[in-house]
């Protein structure tokens, strides 16, 4: 960690010295770790400093779950559920990993409020710091759209139903709001289209300004450099500065370790449940967001008519911009906050008002008996599903799935395709392998008497492709033609 | 974190011991982390791996009192079942039960070695005949004419409560030895 040019290596020095001369000439790797590890801090490294870095450590821990899941996900209604149960109870770990990315939603949204909290408590978004704070606050809006677009994703009973209700709030937006709801649904309702476009929001669009908006922060933060505690001048520091590197680092890493501990010991005594299959047609299901969500399904609750307009979108609408402007009407450069009564006054209000509203929302659900034993049913639904062993999907054309509704004549021809072994190179279901093309889509390119002909007497292409003419009875060739030509 | 104690004059350099109390640390964050992610990750990663083949792999061809007094190879549709990770296929083949010899039931494949045609049985000249390129089997599927570079591919069979069941595979062609394809 030194700002000096480094020197010449010489024999005497381990091969570690001399592997890092090499690595620092070729890429300036000291002053890169020097300009990171050694940003001052006023007053010296406490343990209020630590949820910034910690959020960061879970938002990267999200991104290496989020890639591993990918790797059995599929993002498409009917094959969703399947694909998450067969995470949940197959893929060894698999229950693990989907726990951990679920309850790290949980933990980001629990270490944005510690942060948030501590910096206005803490009055560190003063002086020069109107980027920094509205950079953080964006970082905020993407962090809760990761968490809403990732909760369908499992497209169980009360991913469905949850999502369902909170892509009906679009539509209360003034004049853009129907038309908004159906383009982020893709549709007039929940379907394929809103998972695809759930999925792409999740995994592509969020995380790419998610890191940007990582980045600019860190930036700014860097920029105008560390608060400090609350006697520090926020523009010109006086007390003395202690380099980041070791101590808050070091805090920084045992918290790390706390949050992953206490993911992991959650994760293996509650795992992340999944429910039934979501099924749209269930009218009994009664939906509920997640819990971070829930003081604002209550709030909406106390709202009726036009004030469900005015309270549900303008008053979050108001709130959310008040807070975004915070730096720019808070000027003072007084950071105790005993003499900020109505910024931190203001934030506690909120705080308190937002957990008794989540209180009410349980507690309302306990009171009516027959919401009581429906949530009590759902709970054991879920339950129940986590319990049955892995059912694998019947493939999409496979036969058995094609079988049960075909005319005789299709069966008929299936069993002489699959009795004359035309699978064994044309593929199953004639979607073609490497020995012979695909038969899909013949019925559209011959008509029934070309299609008799060319497997009565196969043309030379065909035949040097290995294709030898059909010696079938006539009504058992009609049969397979049958079947050819509902191939697709 | 009262081991490295703060002081007021920025301190720059910690004192050696601490500096390696300090790398311990990290080091053991290091390894707490890794353990309870990068663990469970790789097994996650490497499932296909560990997974076991698929144990079922038996269809039923039907019966057995159904082949016990056949003289001549019979040809029987099964369903085949294959699973893909979360989907099953199934697909639909037909299969020849020769005549039980000791008791023992013998099931070939009806496809040829040669390029994969169907064999077909003809009863009037009791030999298995393949209608692409006229290669020839006795009614035990042993090979007597034509290009195909061996004999018919016998089929593992068993019987179970009652039902014959065979493990369906199919063999690389224009080989002389019988090998599995996967």
């Amino acid at each position: 960690m030194t700002n000096q040019p480094t020197s010449e290596p010489t024999d005497k020095d381990n091969v570690v010295t001399r592997l890092d001369v090499w690595l620092d000439r070729r890429t300036g790797i000291d002053s890169i770790l020097h300009e990171t590890l050694d940003e001052p801090i006023p007053g010296g490294a406490r343990w209020a400093y630590i949820f910034g870095s910690g959020l960061l450590f879970l938002f990267v821990s999200q991104i290496i779950t989020g890639i591993f899941l990918a790797l059995y996900y599929v993002p498409s209604a009917d094959h969703a559920h399947t694909v998450v149960s067969y995470i949940v109870k197959e893929v060894t770990s698999g229950s693990f990993i989907r726990s951990i990315h679920a309850y790290g939603s949980s933990g980001i949204i629990i270490l944005l409020v510690l942060h948030i909290g501590q910096t206005i408590v803490y009055g560190s978004y003063k002086g020069r710091r109107e980027l920094l704070w509205l950079s953080g606050c964006i970082l905020l809006a993407l962090m809760l759209g990761m968490a809403f677009t990732g909760y369908l994703l499992p497209w169980d009973e009360k991913a469905y139903f949850a999502s369902a209700v909170g892509t009906n709030l679009i539509a209360e937006v003034p004049l853009i709001g129907p038309p908004l709801q159906q383009l982020i649904r893709g549709g007039n309702q929940m379907g394929t289209l809103t998972l695809s476009r759930f999925y792409v929001l999740h995994v592509f669009v969020l995380p790419g300004l998610l890191i940007s908006f990582i980045a600019a922060h860190v930036f700014f933060f860097r920029k105008a450099g560390a608060a400090g505690p609350i006697e520090e001048d926020p523009i010109h520091p006086r007390l003395p500065a202690v380099p980041f590197y070791p101590r808050q680092v070091a805090m920084d890493a045992v918290f790390a370790v706390v949050l992953i501990g206490i993911l992991a010991a959650i994760a293996l005594k509650t795992p992340m449940d999944l429910g039934p299959a979501a099924n749209p047609a269930d009218t009994h299901f009664l939906p509920r967001p997640e819990w971070y969500y829930l003081p604002f399904f209550q709030w909406l609750k106390y709202l009726s008519g036009h004030w469900s307009l005015i309270g549900g979108i303008l008053l979050p609408a108001v709130l959310a911009l008040i807070f975004a402007a915070l730096p720019f009407f808070d000027r003072r450069l007084e950071r105790r906050p005993w003499r900020r009564p109505i910024v931190v006054g203001a934030f506690l209000l909120f705080l308190v008002v937002y957990v008794s509203l989540g209180v009410a929302s349980h507690r309302d659900d306990a009171k009516d008996p027959g919401v009581a034993e429906q949530m009590h049913k759902q709970e054991e639904d879920a339950k129940a599903f986590m319990q049955q062993p892995f059912v694998p999907e019947a493939a999409a054309g496979s036969p058995a799935a094609a079988l049960a509704s075909a005319p005789p004549e299709v069966v008929k021809g299936l069993a002489l395709f699959q009795a004359g072994s035309c699978n064994s190179c044309h593929g199953e279901a004639g979607i073609g392998t490497a020995a012979a093309g695909p038969l899909t889509g013949v019925g559209q390119k011959y008509t029934d008497a070309q299609l008799l002909a060319l497997l009565r007497t196969p043309d030379s292409k065909m035949i040097n492709g290995g294709m030898m003419p059909v010696d079938l009875k006539q009504d058992d060739l009609e049969a397979l033609v049958a079947y050819l030509r509902q191939l697709h | 974190m009262e081991l490295t104690p703060q002081t007021n004059e920025g301190v720059k350099v910690e004192p050696k011991n601490r500096r390696s109390f300090l790398l311990a640390l990290f080091g053991l964050s290091g390894a707490g982390v890794s353990a309870l992610l990068a663990v469970p990750l790789v097994r996650f990663v490497t499932y296909p791996l560990r997974r076991r083949a698929a144990a079922n792999t038996w269809s039923e061809v039907g019966p057995v009192q159904d082949f016990v007094a056949i003289t001549a190879p019979v040809a029987k549709t099964i369903m085949l079942e294959r699973r893909d990770a979360w989907q099953t296929t199934s697909s639909q083949t037909a299969v020849y039960v020769l005549p039980s010899r000791a008791g023992q039931f013998r099931i070939l494949s009806p496809i040829c070695p040669h390029l994969g045609c169907s064999v077909r049985w003809v009863d009037d000249q009791n030999k298995f005949i393949c209608p692409c390129h006229a290669g020839l089997f006795t009614a035990d599927g042993e090979r007597i004419a034509g290009p195909p570079p061996r004999s018919m591919d016998s089929l593992e069979a068993k019987v179970e409560d009652g039902v014959l069941k065979v493990r369906y595979q199919y063999f690389r062609q224009l080989v002389s030895s019988k090998e599995t394809m996967a």
